[in-house]
């Protein structure tokens, strides 16, 4: 049976960690990541996993031990946020590359400078390329769900890929919600033993990891690299499916909401979806046919999917909580992608929001669904890139 | 039983490091891997920071390596073997493995005097079953020989060239063993392939021991040294000879000199067969060669100092 | 032999065949030969020990011949030998000569 308990949102990460039991855990404090690392650390000190911590130096050497612990054929975690995640850059690729299921929570921070502790998605989103999945999670229900999908889906035999569970700094990752926790058993049949695949460790079979591969085999691997993309969504469906089972909670690749019939929709990711839903909710009491999507699985990021479910749309805003200096915002640019799949040509705006931590209000969302409908209207975009919510 | 340390007896060991590797003709670094596995009757698993001896070692579908052997970038050979480490040491405890396992990592100067300098200090203070191997050879020799901080002085690199106004590079380098004894680890020496019996006693000792070791290897590299592809071990040498590269250890903060030379050489027997070194012989330049001496001649005496210290401490 | 098409790769670029650099022969970066004169070899197995190529044949605790398929010649193997009598057991020849 399930339990309902009013914890944060590190805390249901910290649990999710602690019923997977992973084989080894390496750790380095950032804020707000933090609390997660801290409360596992008690779950380790109580003999309540069967994890090693390797208490490392910088989050640097926290990915780089996570390759080697991997490579050596167990499960490993480790967590992080903001400068933390940009340190690691380097190793993201490679443990990537590697083909290896790593398992990190990333408690989405801004990036200096100016320093800012506070949630925003610049840290996730300049992760987009490094080839590791990308769950994204509204509330502390969804970040406690996707971190113990998250296990099944990387250590798939068809997969073995890391993956990132990105949840707000501080909006989640310090606030108290009502969420449900499933039984301990439940999740250990759910995830499952660990499988090895070339573990370092069987020195009957000795094995080499990261060989220099020159301009004859390197595209040839990033090819294969690009061919197991393409069977994560199947397999996230999959795991969804199962774990909607023993949870009664469904998941797909991204949230559709209110979107049959839509004439303008937003497009935003995690905490916002759930205010921007309301104002959505205003539009559709007031006659106006809004809609929203909210996007789950980042990377691969589903375009034809969700190019088939904003079809009605005439207008759209994507909402970005990062910048591509110089560019659209991340999402924007991805939705504009999505577009092109079935041909459709509605006119797509992009908004910037919530930096640092800025909260994002109902009545932001409201001005910018008001602007859609203008939009839709006269066929007209007013600006295609602005930022909201920010003093002249 | 381990092996009885003679060649006779090592030789009929297999090659854990096999031939077909693409090091240079006459690259010391192959002597000092070899000299380690030859030194272990258990089971070894490795990291290599990236660096000569890891692109030419493992390229494409070809590995020289016959045991478990892992690159992951150049800044973190220690901190990813600790992984394989701590991995080891979780599977043992819920009864998954149970093999005797020893882990090694190697890296070259740059890869453990600078880039990966944080990587090795966070492993060791860390206290993890490892024992970290510096092949040193005194340069970025894999990117084309630029200076590193294990660079000596007034070497002609190529970011530190004998100019017409500056000589080379203008510091003394770091003296790594010295730092890595002072994180209090139970084992750190300095060795040299040339004295083999002395190196492979030193591995075989360190692989012993529990908790964290760190061995300085010098590596010669005939492209960066200057010098001809059949002098590694001849300068190997002349390093020890003349007190430039003296054989210690400091084992539980214990320092024992291994070989005091009977007659200790001018260093010019070590510089003087080095390209690298040339600049230092010229007319005029006679000021940068007493430096190096005094430098060396420093930190000799300081070394022998602490040695008899330890002596004394004992008596 | 064919090059290896994406999917013929393994993941992750793992190498499974532990040794198989014995596949690529690096006797032909050679301009020198070491050419071993058995009648002046004492065994001691310096030029074994110092060989950074693995390419001198031992076999129960006795060289035998180069490994020409991978020696690339150095030469420290002729340096170091002690030889007996102060002849050397190993000498360097230009190769093609």
């Amino acid at each position: 049976m399930a339990k309902v308990v009013a914890v944060t949102g590190n805390e249901a990460v910290a649990n999710a960690l602690r019923q997977a039991n992973p084989d080894v855990c390496a750790a380095y404090p950032i804020t707000p990541q933090t609390d997660i690392m801290q409360r596992f650390s008690g779950f380790v000190a109580d003999g309540l996993v069967n994890t090693e911590l390797i208490l490392v130096e910088s989050e640097h050497s926290a990915m780089s031990a996570c390759v080697g612990a991997s490579a050596g054929g167990g499960r490993v975690i480790t967590a992080t946020s903001s400068q933390g995640l940009a340190l690691m850059w380097e190793i993201l690729f490679i443990a990537a590359g590697d083909r290896l299921p790593i398992v990190m929570p990333l408690v989405n921070r801004a990036l200096s400078a100016p320093l800012n502790i506070h949630g925003d998605h610049s840290d996730g989103m300049g992760a987009r390329d490094s080839g590791w999945i990308q769950l994204w999670s509204e509330n502390a229900q969804e970040a406690y769900d996707n971190t113990l999908q998250a296990f099944r889906i990387a250590e798939h035999m068809d997969i073995r890929l890391p993956v990132m569970v990105c949840l707000d700094g501080f909006i989640i990752s310090h606030s108290i919600e009502r969420i449900e926790y499933l039984e301990d058993d439940a999740v250990k049949n759910f995830i499952g033993e660990f499988k090895q695949l070339n573990p370092l460790l069987d020195v009957e079979h000795p094995v080499s990891y990261g060989p220099l591969i020159l301009p004859d085999l390197y595209m040839e691997y990033k090819r294969a690299q690009h061919e197991v993309m393409t069977k994560v969504s199947k397999v996230v469906l999959d795991v969804a499916a199962d774990f909607e089972k023993i949870s009664g909670r469904r998941y797909g690749l991204f949230e559709p909401y209110r979107l049959d019939d839509a004439d303008i929709a937003l497009v935003i990711l995690n905490s916002a979806a759930g205010t921007a839903k309301d104002a959505v909710d205003q539009f559709r009491d007031r006659g106006i046919r809004a809609g929203l999507v909210k996007p789950r699985l980042f990377r691969p990021f589903p375009y034809q999917e969700i190019a088939d479910a904003l079809k009605s749309a005439k207008a759209i805003c994507v909402m970005d909580r990062a910048d591509s200096f110089g560019g659209f915002g991340p999402m924007y640019m991805e939705i504009a992608s999505a577009m092109m799949m079935n041909g459709k040509k509605p006119i797509l705006i992009n908004k910037i929001y919530g930096l640092g931590g800025r909260d994002f209000l109902p009545e932001h969302a409201e001005l910018v669904l008001s602007e859609l409908a203008d939009v839709a209207k006269s066929g007209k975009a007013r600006t295609f890139k602005e930022y909201i919510g920010v003093r002249e | 039983m381990a092996t009885t340390l003679s060649l006779k007896e090592l030789s009929k060991k297999e090659d854990l490091f096999t031939h077909g590797h693409r090091m240079c003709s006459g690259c010391g670094a192959p002597i000092v891997v070899k000299q380690l596995l030859l030194a272990s009757d258990y089971p070894i698993i490795a990291s290599n920071a990236t660096g000569c001896l890891e692109v030419s070692s493992c390229i494409s579908e070809y590995t020289a390596w016959k045991i478990p052997w892992i690159h992951n970038a150049f800044e973190n050979a220690a901190a990813t073997i600790s992984g394989v480490e701590t991995m080891c040491r979780s599977l043992k405890k819920q009864g998954k493995i149970d093999k005797e396992i020893k882990f090694v990592a190697f890296g070259g100067d740059g890869g453990t005097y600078d880039i990966g300098f944080q990587s090795l200090s966070g492993a060791m203070e860390r206290g993890h079953e490892m024992l970290y191997i510096c092949y040193d050879n005194g340069a970025y020799m894999n990117t084309g020989i630029q200076r590193s901080s294990a660079t000596p002085l007034g070497a002609d690199t190529t970011t530190s060239p004998a100019g017409s106004v500056i000589k080379g590079k203008t510091q003394p380098r770091k003296n790594m063993t010295r730092i890595m004894a002072a994180h209090g680890i139970p084992y750190v020496a300095q060795a040299s392939p040339a004295h083999w019996r002395d190196a492979v006693t030193k591995f075989r000792k360190a692989l012993e021991i529990k908790g964290p070791k760190f061995i300085n290897v010098l590596a010669p590299c005939n492209r960066g040294w200057r010098s001809s592809t059949d002098d590694a071990i001849l300068l190997c040498r002349a390093a020890v000879d003349t007190c430039y590269w003296p054989l210690y250890e400091v084992e539980d903060g214990v320092t024992r000199i291994n070989s005091i030379p009977k007659e200790k050489k001018p260093v010019e027997e070590f510089l003087k067969p080095q390209g690298r070194f040339k600049h230092l012989f010229a007319p005029g330049n006679e000021w940068l060669l007493k430096l190096f001496q005094e430098e060396v001649d420093r930190e000799w005496e300081r070394l022998k100092k602490e040695a008899q210290e330890a002596v004394s401490d004992k008596s | 032999m064919k090059p290896k098409g994406w999917k013929d790769l393994p993941p992750g670029s793992v190498i499974t065949r532990p040794g198989s650099a014995t596949e690529f022969k690096t006797g032909s970066w050679r301009t020198f030969r070491p050419v071993w004169v058995p009648e002046n070899c004492i065994q001691c197995l310096f030029c074994w020990m110092y060989c950074p190529d693995m390419a001198i044949k031992v076999k129960d605790g006795k060289r035998e011949e180069f490994d020409y398929d991978y020696c690339k010649g150095c030469g420290i193997c002729a340096r170091e030998c002690p030889g007996k009598k102060g002849q050397k057991a190993i000498i360097m020849v230009e190769e093609g000569k």
